[in-house]
């Protein structure tokens, strides 16, 4: 019982390129690879053949694969045609596919959707694959890719296991105990629900994989006419921008997103702080807002003078080029955003911070769902090492269990319905 | 032809309990079994309850079963185990006198309206299409009847086994009971083969009691039942034994005579209390396990060494007794033996224990792969409301995971099948905190109020048993401040603000007795009831954990898995799994979550196409 449409979609990049590849997958799959190559490949093995259209026109000359389904990616039958990676062939292919009956283009990530609907993914993985199609930025694709690939589910299945084990000990202790294996729980006991605890503990306090979606947030603050629009400017500009989620420009706090060196930013600039009461109710608005951007932070430029700046901000010693141009004592970059001078190694600096700040290429992140699932283990655990009664201990390794379960989607619930019917628009 | 709403065959555990559970329901109903002398026998172990299977007794109770009353007529040592632990995992237990517990089940059976004993040897099933239309029984005798409750224990294929020799079970009516066993096979039902054991028999007048450690009965005063007000039996001691090296050395050297290792038997048998050539077997490097010498009654000398179960030959078992402290001149009355025997694969029964390819036949007790008298009971307990409510055109009590332990297990059973005799256990109840023991008829009675099979006695009883939670409610929710709760010496800081007393209840050490000064006489109108609300209030933020897990779970139980639901279509399900959920049959979602081997990804498959077919 699948679902009855068969899509189609280009799965390389744009054209024009090498090669284009172009996935159908669906009941009609079969149909599509008989009606352009004219006959059936060997499953699962590359073929070469030429694709006609409707009207016998030669198409391209196209390796064409051929997966049965249900063993696919998706769950489907599902089937492969390699073409020329021109825009015009492809075009053509994706027409020819596009007029057969039951079949119509994918929409984003629907490739993605069918799979977790047929059962190949469990819910990390598929939220990595969703991460996977929205990555903008190459820090965000390797992210999402090690999601999708069940690093986390791997993780996650391996802690689970391990909780398993201890529950087993507390319950032995519980059921057994009128028999002769009544000892306590052994010495070891509370050290192994400790270690673990540190374990989940380590994954929480990495950066949230949202954090890959917002970039590394700089803000420039000062006072007005400290320099921070220019220097902004200068920081943003030649950048490649990425459409971030955040809102964008208000009329006092102007947000960038860009990439640098792959990594994503979003850069911040405020309107000047002022000391003392606000002018007129509009400003103060302004300033709050600007208090707001200084809060949420990861790095502060601060462009005022030195020593007045929030608490951890970079001394910016901004203008150098200017006449009137204060030196700061303490400046950890000099700069002018007229020269050049000094901006390339902030850029520098600001890159290795972001790095520091956000998770790690290829290494598993949480989004915050998973990141709660996890804390709630993680607290569930803390309170087990700390409980004596067994009864209780039992209670909160199971928490701890169900906490997991529920982050792959084992639990069946919530969780599982609000992705599938809000994130990936299943059911309707 | 005799008419009847339910008929019931088999007069153990679970018959018992299903033909009065329908009886109670309104149902007229017939008990039909071998001999009806033999209804409320034990068959090995005179003990009741038990940790996880206390709770069964108090369920069984609490929905005005038979069990709970009888036990505490037949008991002559109470023991509440695990008392070192949270109350949810105390196990209330009783030593029975054998005849004065079959006393006390033949009178319930005798005085319950509704209710027609009949003696004799079920011989055939009479179906109408797939359906239940009847019973034959070998004198020709015929039933018309549309609701059937087998409860046959061990009687299908069943063989003891004591060292080289072999006996058929059937015991008397061998042919009958073959002729309805070839039936439920010719049905093609899914069996299969398990093994149960029993240890021998002592003359107690041959035992060195002087020796041994003692183990009296629990002081207080706590019984099975509510409605039995206090103990009615002289209460008599256990002793405590061990088995020994040079026994152990006996057992290995005569293991090539034992069914187990000669491959004479090769279904499992129960993990949970294994024969004791098992525990060697396993277990070699232990210098002696514990054996609990437990008097079988007041008017015997019988003695029933808990521990030693075992199919070795009988020169074998006398050795292996004589060698352990106290028992040196010990007589065995009666050799132990091991049974193997078929039951039926209980994942081809739905939740109310109906044999979902035989509508109008429910199978419950030992027949299903469960092992012992409480889970027998429950069961039997479950099948006759069930089957009662089919015949009325009404409902039973809604039982499930989070309210009983009876849920539990018919829900382990149905979902999971058995692969050794299912025996109950308080790790199997994910919500053990809520389902104890002492809370039983506060989870169940009302519940069984309210679909008609609770009696006059009892609900009297619960009548005013709510009344007194009423006024311990008003109680509990004054207020007062941490300086007061102080000053009377417990362990609370000053600083700590006023709170109502149910919340007080939560610290260690607030207990209700010294909250004297506020609940004033009140405890004493109901101490039992006390006790358990203020183990309510102490679980009370842990309870209030699950129940946000269980409005989820409610969510997953809405969505309807219909039994004939293709999986095999469904794509991304291995062969193991369509094969485990196709012999399940899950009613929900919920339930899919709980057949062993479905992973998350299957689960999402599973909710997508249950969807889809929906909407359709
Ligand atoms: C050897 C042995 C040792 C055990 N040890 C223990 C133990 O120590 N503790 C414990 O808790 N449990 C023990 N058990 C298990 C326990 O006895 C059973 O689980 C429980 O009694 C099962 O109850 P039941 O009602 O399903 O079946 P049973 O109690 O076996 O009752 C079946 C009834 O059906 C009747 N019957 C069968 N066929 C027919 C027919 N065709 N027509 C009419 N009547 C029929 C029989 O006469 C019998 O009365 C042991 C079981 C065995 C066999």
């Amino acid at each position: 019982m699948s679902a009855a449409e068969t899509i189609f979609a280009l799965s390389s990049g744009a054209p024009p390129a090498g090669v284009g590849v172009i996935r159908v997958s669906g009941p009609a799959a079969r149909e599509a690879v008989l009606a352009l190559a004219g006959r059936m490949p060997e499953a699962r093995r590359a073929s070469l053949a030429r694709l006609r259209d409707s009207n016998g026109a030669l198409l391209d000359e196209a390796l064409v694969l051929w997966f049965p389904g249900p063993n696919t990616a998706t769950g489907e039958d599902l089937a492969e045609f390699h073409c020329h990676g021109g825009r015009a062939v492809i075009a053509a292919v994706e027409g020819a596919l596009a007029i057969l009956d039951g079949v119509r283009r994918a929409e984003p990530g629907e490739f993605t959707r069918r799979a977790f609907a047929n059962g190949w993914i469990d819910l990390a993985e598929a939220e990595g694959l969703a991460d996977l199609l929205s990555a903008e930025t190459e820090l965000q694709r390797a992210a999402a890719l090690a999601n999708a690939g069940g690093a986390l589910s791997r993780q996650v299945e391996a802690w689970r296991e391990r909780v398993l084990g201890l529950s087993a000990e507390v319950e032995g202790v519980l059921d057994f105990s009128d028999e002769e294996d009544s000892a306590d729980l052994p010495e070891c006991f509370t050290w192994n629900i400790a270690a673990l605890a540190g374990e989940l503990g380590e994954w929480l306090a990495r950066p949230r994989s949202e954090r890959l979606g917002e970039g590394f947030r700089v803000v420039l603050a000062g006072p007005p006419n400290a320099g921070k629009s220019t220097l902004f400017n200068a920081l943003v500009e030649s950048e490649a921008a990425i459409t971030s989620p955040i809102a964008g420009t208000t009329r006092d706090v102007i947000e960038r997103a860009v990439a640098i060196a792959g990594v994503p930013f979003t850069f911040v600039d405020t309107a000047g702080l002022r000391e003392g009461e606000a002018a007129d109710p509009i400003e103060a608005i302004g300033i709050d807002r600007a208090r707001g951007a200084l809060a949420r932070a990861d790095a502060v430029l601060w462009l005022g003078a030195e020593g007045e700046g929030p608490e951890g901000a970079w001394e910016i010693a901004a203008q150098v080029d200017r006449a009137g141009f204060a030196a700061k004592t303490g400046a950890h970059f000099t700069v002018s955003a007229m020269t050049g001078e000094g901006v390339l190694g902030l850029k520098t600096a600001l890159v290795e911070a972001a790095r520091a700040g956000l998770p790690k290429p290829g290494e598993a992140a949480l989004n915050t769902r998973q990141h709660a699932r996890l804390a709630e283990a993680a607290e569930a655990l803390e309170a087990a090492r700390a409980l004596a009664d067994p009864l209780l201990v039992a209670e909160e390794l199971r928490r701890a269990r169900l906490a997991f379960d529920r982050l792959i989607g084992r639990a069946t619930t919530e969780d599982m319905l609000d992705t599938l019917f809000g994130r990936f628009c299943i059911g309707k | 032809m005799h008419s009847f709403d339910v008929l019931v065959i088999g007069g153990g555990h679970a018959g018992v309990e299903a033909a009065c559970a329908a009886a109670r329901m309104g149902a007229r109903t017939a008990l039909v079994s071998f001999d009806l002398a033999a209804i409320g026998a034990m068959s090995c172990n005179p003990a009741i309850g038990g940790l996880g299977k206390g709770h069964l007794v108090r369920e069984v109770d609490a929905l005005d079963g038979v069990l709970g009353r009888a036990a505490d007529a037949g008991a002559i040592h109470y023991r509440m185990l695990n008392r070192s632990k949270g109350s949810a995992v105390w196990g209330p237990r009783v030593q029975a006198d054998r005849l004065r517990f079959k006393a006390a089940v033949q009178a319930a059976v005798r005085g319950q309206p509704n209710l027609t004993l009949v003696q004799g040897e079920a011989a055939a099933l009479l179906l109408e299409g797939e359906r239940v239309a009847g019973l034959e029984l070998a004198d020709g005798t015929m039933f018309h009847v549309k609701h059937l409750v087998l409860c046959t224990g061990t009687f299908l294929g069943g063989i003891l086994f004591r060292g080289e020799e072999r006996f058929e079970g059937g015991r008397i009516g061998e042919n009958a009971a073959h002729r309805l066993a070839q039936q439920l096979r010719g049905a093609d039902l899914p069996m299969a083969r398990l093994k149960t054991g029993t240890p021998p028999r002592l003359d107690g007048r041959t035992i060195d009691w002087a020796v041994l450690e003692e183990q009296p009965s629990d002081g207080e005063a706590w019984t099975m039942s509510p409605l039995t007000p206090r103990r009615v039996n002289p209460q008599v001691f256990c002793a405590i034994t061990r088995t020994t090296q040079a026994g152990h050395d006996a057992i290995r050297a005569n293991l090539h005579r034992s069914p187990l290792f000669l491959g004479a038997i090769a279904a499992a048998g129960p993990r949970y209390c294994p024969s004791i050539e098992d525990k060697i077997h396993r277990f070699g490097d232990r210098e002696g396990h514990q054996v609990f010498l437990e008097p079988e009654g007041l008017d015997t000398h019988m003695v029933y060494p808990n521990g030693i179960s075992t199919s070795l030959p009988v020169d074998v078992q006398e050795e292996v007794v004589r060698t352990m402290p106290g028992c040196g001149r010990a007589v065995i009355v009666q050799p132990g033996y091991a049974v193997e025997y078929d039951h039926i694969d209980p994942r081809a029964l739905t939740p109310d224990l109906q044999v979902r390819a035989i509508p109008g036949l429910y199978c419950a007790g030992q027949i299903n792969g469960t092992t012992g008298y409480e889970e027998a009971a429950a069961q039997g307990l479950v099948a006759g409301l069930e089957a009662a409510a089919a015949a009325l055109g009404k409902q039973a009590p809604a039982l499930d995971r989070a309210n009983s332990y009876i849920a539990v297990m018919v829900d382990d059973l149905t979902l999971q099948g058995v692969s050794e005799p299912y025996r109950m256990l308080t790790a199997r109840a994910e919500y053990r905190l809520r389902l104890r023991a002492n809370n039983a008829a506060t989870r169940l009675t009302g519940l069984g109020i309210e679909e008609g099979c609770i009696g006059e006695e009892r609900r009297r009883w619960w009548e005013r048993r709510e009344a007194t939670r009423e006024m311990f409610h008003v109680k509990h929710s004054q207020r007062v401040h941490a300086r007061e709760l102080a000053d009377l010496g417990l362990p609370v800081r000053r600083d700590q603000g006023e709170k109502p007393l149910a919340e007080w209840l939560r610290y260690d050490g607030v207990t209700p007795e010294a909250l004297a000064p506020w609940l004033g006489e009140i405890t004493a109108l109901d101490p039992l009831l006390a006790e358990e609300m203020a183990e309510d209030a102490a679980y009370a933020p842990y309870l209030a954990r699950q129940d946000a897990e269980l409005r989820d779970l409610r969510a997953s139980e809405a969505l309807p898995l219909p039994a004939d639901f293709p999986y095999a279509e469904v794509p991304g399900l291995s062969n193991e799994m369509v094969e485990r959920l196709s012999n399940a049959a899950p009613g929900t979602l919920a339930a899919a979550g709980r057949v062993p081997g479905v992973t998350p990804a299957a689960l999402s498959a599973l909710l997508v196409h249950a969807r889809r077919r929906l909407a359709a």
